[in-house]
């Protein structure tokens, strides 16, 4: 853990270092690696340490978009609305949690899938509250200069993804995670031994959920302007996932380092083919589900969490 | 007579997700594989009809002729060559290898097709059908008619020939029927071929009827998984009750909340079946 911890703490040291080069695609890039990895680490609670195949991200992503654009719209100071989404997605992924962690495999694949769909026409439908298919500005904040701005939300998003990381720190080394583990192996045997498998996956569940609301609120005053298709895209829980796959779960640092490698693909497959970008990434998908086992299976079998 | 009209909307409408939702529910079912490519092949049969028409001049109907045999084949090398081999790995990885399969597809039908929405116009008109007050499109009854015709010659397939029983033996016990001199890998494909097939075919009968964009796949997947958890897993009988109940609620959800709720609608109760009864309301392990 110590090792884990210092490691950890030197690599946000270096990250945190990057305004450093002044240069503004760095710090876009930069923070869209920090909220990417903010997803995988957030994914792996509930999908990497309990086994459940989420879907959900995305709609925790949205949900806390549009938490935080509508509170500061109504007037709440802007730390205060990222909060505010930080409390919805918890509350939503337990309520959530309680309704469709009954379901196992496939079945709560779909259902979690769906999630986003139905807050995605819920949000489109209420047009009063969230401007509906227009999509909704968020105010600028009062800051000196863009480049001023860009520094900001990048230590946000730093923050949030350091606080994320540190909490799977804590779980790997709790009861919580502990539990998790033995639901991921053979949940009738765990809940047989006295786990309470309910409490501790819907847990996981608001773990994964929270930091992502979180995000999304970031992602919402870092651009600006949101629209319901752009936050409650599918793709955030598909990223998430295949983060974790490709960074492979067999360490803490997993999410992490699947986010900044998935993140470098994704820059240079978008800059070199725009026409073609989601096929390549659709066939590197495809690839790396086929040729990487190793990712792969540390994710079955659990092998979370080294000494 | 408004409801009565609505309900034959909802269930012409409901035959043709019927014939949607067969194919992928079989998939499902037999492979334990969700198919996210169904969408995309839906739309991609959707074009091969739209072409077929606008350049040959092939009636739709006929369309589905030469898509059959076309999409089975598409589907037993997709699953021969490539899904077969992660069969034994975790719903996850099945899943996200036909994920990034349909990011390819659709990507490609994009670039080669333009996202501009067709519609396949028929020349001279079907026209209407008038029993009464109740008006019924002539191409949307004719349409559903050969859905329906579809998904029963798939169910009489399963129950009648060789291979069929072949398949449904997999499905309740892959071991024991691998043990009966079953080639399970042979079935996996045939099945896949199966899906591909019920999916192409559906697209050139709704080609007719909707409008056709390579954005609308995963709206036809939406309604598919709907209809699989509202009939059970891998039960042709159970999607034809899926689709057909779907339709109807579908058209009177958009009555009385209006039509912008009908997605919600659905996918609303989708969560609310699989939460009450996950198995399908139809749902039981056996037999078609």
């Amino acid at each position: 853990m110590k090792r884990d911890a210092l490691a950890a703490v030197a690599l946000f040291a270096l990250i945190a270092a990057l305004p450093l080069s002044g240069d503004s695609y760095w710090m876009r890039l930069g923070t869209t690696m920090l909220m990417y990895g903010v997803l995988a680490i957030s994914w792996n609670f509930i999908g990497g340490m309990a086994g459940y195949p989420s879907f959900a991200s995305a709609a925790f992503f949205g949900l806390g978009a549009y938490t935080g654009a509508v509170a500061q719209k109504l007037g709440v100071p802007m730390a205060l609305a990222w909060g505010l989404a930080g409390i919805f997605a918890l509350a939503f992924a337990a309520a959530l949690g309680l309704a469709l962690l009954r379901l196992r495999g496939h079945y709560f694949a779909i259902a979690s899938l769906v999630v986003a769909e139905v807050l995605r026409e819920l949000v489109n439908a209420a047009t009063d509250l969230t401007g509906g298919g227009m999509g909704l500005n968020l105010p600028i904040p009062r800051l000196a200069s863009v480049q001023a701005q860009a520094v900001f939300f990048f230590y946000a998003m730093l923050a949030l993804a350091a606080l994320a990381f540190a909490t799977t720190l804590v779980v790997v080394r709790s009861r919580l995670g502990f539990g998790l583990r033995c639901i991921q192996q053979n949940e009738s045997a765990a809940d047989m031994l006295g786990v309470n498998t309910t409490r501790y996956k819907v847990a996981a569940f608001m773990l994964s959920g929270v930091f992502v609301g979180v995000a999304g609120a970031i992602y919402a005053s870092w651009l600006h302007y949101i629209e319901p298709p752009d936050v409650f895209d599918v793709l955030y829980s598909v990223k998430a996932i295949v983060m974790v796959l490709l960074g492979g779960a067999g360490s803490v640092f997993g999410p992490l380092v699947g986010a900044a490698l998935f993140l470098s693909l994704e820059e240079l497959v978008w800059r070199n083919y725009l026409q073609v970008h989601t096929g390549v990434l659709g066939l590197l998908i495809v690839l790396l589900v086929m040729f990487l086992p190793r990712g792969l299976m540390s994710l079955r079998f659990g092998v979370w969490g080294r000494a | 007579m408004l409801s009565l009209q609505i309900l034959a909307n909802g269930l012409i409408l409901g035959g043709l997700y019927a014939c949607i939702a067969a194919g992928f529910s079989l998939v499902w079912g037999v492979l334990n594989v969700i198919n996210i490519l169904h969408g995309s092949f839906i739309v991609l049969g959707g074009y091969l009809a739209f072409f077929a028409y606008s350049i040959a001049g092939i009636h739709p109907f006929l369309a589905i002729l030469i898509a059959a045999p076309l999409f089975f084949a598409l589907g037993y090398v997709l699953q021969a060559g490539l899904i077969n081999r992660m069969i034994a790995a975790p719903v996850l990885l099945t899943l996200t290898l036909t994920f990034g399969l349909d990011l390819m597809l659709s990507n490609a039908m994009l670039v080669a097709f333009s996202a501009d929405f067709r519609k396949l116009i028929l020349e001279p008109p079907l026209g209407v059908l008038s029993l009464g007050a109740l008006v019924l499109p002539v191409d949307r009854l004719s349409a559903m008619a050969l859905a329906l015709a579809l998904t029963g010659l798939l169910y009489l397939v399963l129950a009648r020939s060789r291979i069929g029983r072949a398949i449904v033996a997999v499905r309740m016990d892959r071991e024991a029927a691998a043990l009966m001199g079953v080639n399970v890998r042979r079935i996996y494909a045939v099945t896949f071929g199966l899906g591909a097939l019920m999916a192409g075919a559906s697209g050139a009968l709704l080609a007719m009827i909707f409008p056709i964009s390579p954005l609308v796949g995963p709206v036809y997947l939406g309604k598919a998984f709907v209809i699989c958890v509202l009939g059970g897993l891998g039960s042709v009988p159970g999607a034809m009750i899926g689709g057909l109940t779907l339709g109807v609620v579908e058209s009177f959800g958009a009555l009385w909340f209006g039509p912008e709720h009908a997605v919600t609608l659905s996918f609303t109760l989708l969560i609310v079946v699989l939460v009450i009864r996950p198995s399908g309301l139809l749902g039981r392990k056996g037999y078609e």
